[in-house]
């Protein structure tokens, strides 16, 4: 076992019994990412020195006897994360020499434990894409197979865990960003409730979907993780003030009589026979550990991706409106008047995926269509959350498939953006309802490819989903498996 | 004339917050360009907003104090346009649930009385300033000040119920008065505190159906908004001559020629594309917070004027007068408090008090030097019969010099009203003597004489004797 195989906890322990420094795990991590980072292409910036600053300063704190869950971690972050000093381009080229003045609420209050940040995590551009094809650093490699990609758009954040390059990182989600990539790398991901972490200092893609939350090697890594960054910040108003509690105590609550639901809208003809098998497999763990399981329905599941594709580009045309080279950033050269340097800048610093989702949601915001579009799916999104709301009147928690398919080859769906939509079938419908969900490893492919379980929780359920998840953790050994890498 | 001109106002008010409405950066007026400014004004990637609660009791005090009704689910909207002064790409602002609707002001036109209807009032941020100069160091180039990024502002949007451009003016004059009395704004037309746009339209005399408008933006003095009107009633009636159409645009009013011209038109109109906020929640306003505004609401000037006139008796142009500011009928009423002679502290606030001030430079009346507290003292004394009234004006303008007490002034210089009538008598006996000529022709019947004997008397006395008590000599002697 290797330093950076470690999980957090893990890795605490060493830390705390001395056997091993910050500065000792922070070189290995920079090693390893040093030696198969190149196959990988999960990070797009990495910071050895400041790296190295920070391991010295939680190797100083540990030995006057102040360490905390995340002191001395070396950890990465997607890089939609704003990081003051450090370099933040959100994988697009309009941000690509783009160095904020601030930290964001989350990696503050990482930085606070003493958390180490070995660098900043490919995505794709903007969050907008499920393969990380998107971004205009290149796509990044899935671990397990370096010709198929790792999901998206957190595919650094959940590639960095499957090749042991970081010992957790940070992702957002906004349709299943999250969850896909941790599906798709054998890892856990967690979407947490829309308010329970704060958005201030995260690049916002869609604002009313997108949620901070953890990537991490094992369910106890991301219960600590997200305790660490979860709760209520004066500084986003949509974050809600409620008590975060203490998801590591709730862990061992086992799910002897947790009522589970199987949506049929999920368990679809044409859903890959092995993530077929290994949601079957699950479902007879689930009952062999005395859960209750049972059969709901989610009416409007088949409206969800095309709500989602208008809310959240509609959001997006919108949010992304401050790019036009005025304060930071690209700014295009050679143009004449106002007008031209708007358009050249934008036409030059945004990807073709981002200038779709723009123009698709100017158009569902423009007049005369307005309430054709928006308004509507705002309606179908109040119906989504609804049909949620119903389920968990009678269940505890969702189980899904997260995909339909085992990671999919790079550039298998590029032509065909419609089918790339679609492969987000199953995580989106969390994001409209703005409730929780967790993906957690359920086994491989006949070809080896990772397979992920969704875990849907009830807004602000996240101890349910992680004690629901632990219990399957503690009867597997899905995710100790590496990859081959 | 032959057209019937139609007008109706939106006025940007900026609220005297002391922090911007989305962030904590200070809104101070004047400032190092951007040096107020922080990753939320800015639009930093990243940077949410938080709304400035005290926006929104502003909002609900001009609402409250205009008679709109208040709407207790606030959405707060973006309007999005590129502009290099607008950061996000989108102005936070409100849309079809602005915070204050259905709201109405009385103004009076050559002394009748006329409802304005005021359609809607909203909270909204401000935008950046583009400078357009050569500066040194950057050349002749455009440069970005985000200041004022932010600042709150309420949007203010009146019915088309406007007639004249006196009736415009009347209006904006009343709202005027209103946002300073109620503390949301200092009320700076040139430091753009209080903006105005005018949507001007003619129809024929006689009929219901309006004509095509032209928006009038950029005018910063009541003079200015009445010649922009002006002009503007002139071209369109021009265009309605020669048989042409009026073009539905925004024009920009030049102060240097006093015209306006075209900036742009309907079909470059911008498709603002509005939608909900997402970044921020909806603002809940319980009746009770509604209820709490009110209460501490100021009395506003209407109110004042008709108490003015009804309790302390005041003649209507004296209570028209002293309720033009708030800070003038605060002072005006802290020195009838302590000098309950309504008339006559009226006198002498709008007398010597205003014409001290104006000659000190328009200075403001709270900076008065003379604070109701000396101006009462000063009365009591002339009152009292310690000095003569007319004494009274120039122990006024020693205390306005150096802040001084009226007594002390008055004991320094040695003009106690003299009131010993034997003192008196002498100097009537010496005036008399030294003037025999005057006092023949005074007894021959020449009465108008008396008030040069009067003069003089005063004069021998350095001002200080009792005039009552002079006259009162005076006629007993020369009668005798």
């Amino acid at each position: 076992m290797e330093i950076f195989d470690l999980t957090i906890h893990e890795l605490h322990e060493k830390l705390k019994a001395k056997e091993v420094s910050s500065v000792e795990a922070t070189r290995a991590m920079l090693d390893r990412i040093e030696a198969v980072d190149g196959q990988v292409n999960a990070y797009i910036t990495v910071t050895p020195e400041q790296a190295l600053v920070e391991a010295e300063a939680a190797d100083r704190r540990i030995a006057a006897g102040d360490i905390a869950p995340l002191t001395g971690i070396p950890m990465g972050l997607k890089d939609i994360f704003i990081t003051k000093g450090i370099r933040t381009t959100c994988g697009s080229r309009i941000l690509e020499n783009f160095v904020p003045p601030y930290d964001g609420t989350a990696v503050a209050k990482l930085k606070e434990q003493g958390a180490v940040i070995v660098g900043k995590l490919n995505q794709d551009e903007f969050a907008m894409g499920s393969s990380n094809e998107s971004s205009y650093f290149g796509p990044v490699k899935n671990p397990w197979n370096l010709e198929c990609t790792p999901g998206g758009s957190s595919g650094g954040s959940a590639a960095a865990i499957a090749a042991r390059t970081a010992t957790a990182t940070l992702g957002t989600d906004t349709g299943g960003s999250i969850r896909q990539p941790a599906s798709h790398c054998s890892c856990v991901g967690v979407k947490p409730t829309y308010g329970r972490v704060s958005r201030y200092g995260v690049i916002a893609y869609a604002s009313s979907l997108d949620q901070v939350g953890p990537l991490t090697r094992d369910v106890t890594d991301a219960a600590l993780l997200l305790g660490a960054v979860a709760g209520y910040d004066p500084k986003d108003s949509t974050s809600v003030n409620t008590p975060v509690p203490d998801y590591l105590a709730g862990l061992k609550s086992g799910v002897k009589g947790l009522k589970i639901g199987l949506p049929k809208q999920y368990f679809i003809e044409g859903l890959d026979p092995d993530v077929k098998r290994a949601m079957d497999e699950a479902i007879a763990l689930y009952k062999s550990l005395g859960a209750e399981l049972r059969e709901v329905s989610l009416p409007h599941t088949e409206y969800a991706v095309a709500t989602y594709y208008l809310i959240a580009t509609a959001e997006a045309s919108s949010n992304l409106a401050r790019y036009d080279g005025v304060r930071f950033g690209h700014r295009a050269e050679e143009v004449r008047g106002l007008k031209e340097m708007f358009a050249k800048t934008r036409a030059e610093g945004f990807g073709s995926e981002v200038k779709r989702r723009i123009m698709l949601g100017t158009y569902a915001l423009s007049s005369g269509y307005y309430d054709a579009y928006y308004v509507k799916a705002q309606k179908v999104r109040t119906l989504i959350m609804q049909d949620f709301l119903n389920a968990f009147n009678e269940v505890d928690v969702l189980l899904t498939p997260i995909a339909p398919t085992p990671p999919f080859k790079i550039g298998e769906k590029l032509a065909d953006p419609l089918q790339m939509y679609l492969s987000d079938i199953f995580t989106i419908p969390v994001n409209l309802a703005g409730t929780c969900g967790i993906s957690i490893p359920a086994g491989f492919s006949a070809a080896g490819l990772p397979i992920g379980l969704q875990l849907i929780g009830k807004p602000f359920g996240e101890a349910t989903i992680l004690s629901t998840a632990y219990a399957f953790e503690q009867e597997t050994q899905w995710h100790l498996k590496k990859a081959p890498l | 004339m032959k057209y019937q001109v139609v007008i109706g106002l939106e006025v940007h008010t900026q609220l005297t917050t002391n922090t911007k409405i989305f962030c904590g950066c200070s809104t101070k007026f004047g400032s190092e360009p951007n040096s107020q400014t922080c990753p939320v004004c800015l639009g930093f990637p990243g940077a949410l907003p938080v709304l400035n609660r005290q926006v929104v009791e502003y909002a609900i005090r001009a609402g409250l104090a205009t008679n709109c009704s208040i709407t207790q689910r606030n959405v707060f909207a973006r309007k999005n346009y590129f502009y290099p002064d607008l950061p996000k790409g989108y102005q936070i602002s409100q849309f079809d649930l602005p915070i204050c609707q259905h709201g109405h002001l009385d103004i009076e036109v050559e002394g009748e009385t006329k409802r304005i209807g005021i359609t809607r009032i909203h909270m909204e941020e401000d935008a950046g300033k583009l400078v357009h100069a050569d500066i040194q160091g950057v050349g002749d180039d455009s440069c970005v000040d985000l200041n004022r990024a932010c600042t709150p502002l309420l949007e203010i949007v009146s019915e088309p119920d406007m007639r004249s451009p006196d009736e415009a003016i009347a209006y904006l004059k009343k709202l005027h008065q209103i946002v300073m009395y109620l503390g949301i704004c200092d009320g700076n037309l040139e430091e753009g505190s209080f903006r105005c746009d005018a949507n001007v339209s003619l129809m024929p005399v006689g009929s219901t159906v309006f004509g095509t408008r032209a928006e009038l933006k950029n005018i910063n003095s009541f003079k200015f908004i009445k010649q922009a009107i002006e002009y503007e009633i002139e071209r369109q009636a021009e265009i309605l001559d020669d048989g042409g159409k009026v073009i539905q645009e925004t024009r920009l009013f030049d102060p240097n020629t006093g015209t306006t011209r075209s900036m742009r038109g309907k079909e470059e109109a911008h498709d603002y594309r509005y939608f909900p906020d997402p970044d921020l929640v909806p603002v809940l306003i319980p009746d009770q917070w509604i209820e709490d505004v009110r209460s501490e609401l100021p009395e506003l000037p209407e109110a004042k004027r008709a108490r003015y006139v009804a309790e302390l008796g005041l003649p209507e142009y004296d209570a028209e007068v002293l309720v033009s500011s708030r800070e003038l009928a605060q002072y005006y009423e802290e020195t009838v408090a302590l000098f309950p002679q309504a008339k006559i502290v009226s006198n002498w606030v709008m007398g010597e008090v205003a014409r001290a001030l104006n000659e000190d430079n328009n200075r403001s009346i709270t900076d008065c030097p003379v604070t109701p507290a000396l101006l009462a003292d000063l009365l009591k004394l002339m009152e009292k019969g310690t000095i003569s009234g007319k004494i009274a004006k120039t122990v006024f303008d020693e205390m306005y010099k150096t802040g001084k007490a009226p007594e002390k002034i008055v004991e320094e210089k040695g003009l106690v009203q003299v009131s010993d009538t034997g003192a008196i008598e002498a100097m009537v006996d010496e005036v008399l003597n030294a003037n025999p000529g005057q006092v023949e022709q005074y007894r021959g019947g020449k009465e108008t004489v008396f008030g040069f004997f009067v003069g003089q008397v005063m004069r021998a006395s350095k001002g200080k004797a009792n005039p009552a008590v002079v006259n009162e000599l005076l006629l007993k002697k020369l009668k005798a």
